[in-house]
């Protein structure tokens, strides 16, 4: 990573928030930067430069479908993660509609999945609540899915804030005739995509590739309704222009992340358990999501008495950037929605995510400097 | 006793609590009565931290929501 504080003796930033977007990999560097100068054309003219493009986009399309275990014609690559949430849930609830109108998902759904529901008027979410680590249960989601009137069930592959994998597979094989939709955002590219889905979602800046590329999988022979207005696209499924070096950039990105994740969630995984550890020893704190079952690079943890967002810039002062998920500040009013569903305290909380190369290093210095940040803002409250 | 954080926002409530469970004896009954939506999560996840009883949530007289915790240590 470069320094960006630019100025000698001022320490590099650490970066511990790639749950929110990773750093972009070298690869998909690489080949963003070729694909600038050969993908610019319209990929679905006849000329030269066109095909070129065409070439590109396809070439993006076979490695994401690769990656994935996916056929390249169940791949569209769409203008963001949250594009690609709301294209693959609203699309299969309008090809549901004569079944009915409900949507089963759990409670711990990213929030692009419960706006999405919430702004098609005719769509009634039910939410399925979860065990105080996150996590939803098959017989639960199962028993709500199988009330008449529901059209599309809803289970992230694994949560954004806490990192606990969901039982996705188990889900999907216990369905009775309902599709299943799979945000896979916060996993896809570390993680194999879990079986099952009709339809699903990723967000290449979430395994770094660059911002601006999301993906929506939908399973061939699955009853998808375009819910937003139609393009004359290569692919019927997305809108607009399509970014075709972003697009390469994100496969590229993928395709490495996919080659290193045995050693680099090995590696992860490990600098996550001593983080977990370390936060579970400061007094009166608490460390949430499973502690096993989980995404290899992110631990969430929330100490009692303390503002999450005095905790976020009292860390980022002394070079650590992390992220929160408290509402202890008077610009937003409601805490997460996902640590109210586990019964987890709302406010002190801090995300943890790791890049593919934070060092043990890092990590170390975020935990030296961590229990007396919380003991300062807790002394400021006399606790 | 009633300790009134209608005003406050998250966590100054949970701290508030903290602050006064000293003053009712063990056994006894500390209500919490905060506007803050963090505190219907907080208060429960409070007590599981500090090993106290969360006995429920009720309404002020003016309606503002109001958690009521039982000191046991």
């Amino acid at each position: 990573m470069t320094n960006a504080s630019g100025q000698p003796g001022v320490p590099v930033p650490v970066y511990l928030d790639t749950a929110s977007s990773e750093p972009l990999h070298p690869a998909a560097r690489a080949a963003l930067l070729a694909a600038i100068d050969q993908g610019y054309a319209d990929p679905r003219r006849l000329h030269r430069p066109a095909r070129s493009a065409r070439l590109l986009l396809d070439n993006a399309r076979e490695v994401v479908a690769d990656c994935l275990g996916v056929r390249a014609d169940e791949v569209t690559f769409t203008a963001s993660g949250t594009d690609a949430v709301h294209r693959g849930l609203l699309g299969l609830l309008a090809g549901r509609t004569r079944v009915g109108s409900k949507l089963v998902h759990s409670a711990v759904e990213h929030s692009a999945v419960l706006y999405a529901a919430a702004w098609a008027e005719t769509v009634r979410a039910v939410p399925v609540p979860v065990d105080p680590l996150g996590r939803v249960a098959v017989d639960d989601l199962v028993a709500a899915a199988s009330d008449p009137g529901v059209a599309v069930a809803a289970v992230q592959s694994a949560n954004h804030e806490v990192g606990t994998l969901q039982p996705v597979a188990e889900i999907a094989a216990a369905l009775p005739d309902v599709p299943l939709f799979v945000d896979a955002c916060a996993s896809a590219g570390r993680l194999p995509l879990p079986q099952g889905w009709a339809a699903a979602a990723a967000s290449a800046h979430k395994w770094g590739g660059p911002a601006g590329v999301g993906l929506l999988l939908v399973r061939k022979g699955a009853r998808w309704r375009n819910p937003f207005p139609r393009d004359d696209r290569i692919d019927e499924r997305g809108a607009g222009f399509e970014n075709v070096p972003a697009a390469l950039g994100a496969a590229a990105a993928l395709q490495a992340v996919v080659a290193e994740r045995d050693e680099v969630n090995a590696r992860q995984s490990a600098l996550i358990d001593a983080v977990r550890t370390a936060a579970a020893a400061i007094p009166d704190t608490e460390v949430v999501g499973d502690p096993t079952d989980r995404l290899p690079h992110l631990v969430t943890f929330s100490c009692l008495y303390v503002d999450g967002e005095a905790l976020v810039h009292a860390l980022d002062r002394r070079g650590f950037g992390v992220a929160s998920g408290s509402a202890c500040t008077a610009s937003t009013l409601t805490p997460s929605h996902v640590l109210e569903a586990m019964g987890a305290l709302t406010h002190g909380n801090v995300r943890v995510s790791l890049s593919r190369d934070t060092s043990a290093a890092e990590t170390e210095a975020f935990l030296s400097v961590l229990p007396g940040v919380v003991r300062e803002i807790r002394a400021e409250v006399g606790l | 006793m009633e300790l009134d954080c209608r005003d406050l926002l998250c966590p100054m409530p949970i701290i508030e609590l903290a602050r006064h469970l000293s003053d009712v004896e063990v056994g006894r009954l500390l209500a919490v009565v905060a506007r803050d939506v963090a505190a219907r999560t907080d208060v429960p996840a409070w007590c599981r931290m500090r090993g106290q009883e969360y006995v429920g949530e009720d309404t002020a007289d003016d309606g503002a929501p109001r958690y009521v915790v039982r000191r046991l240590s």
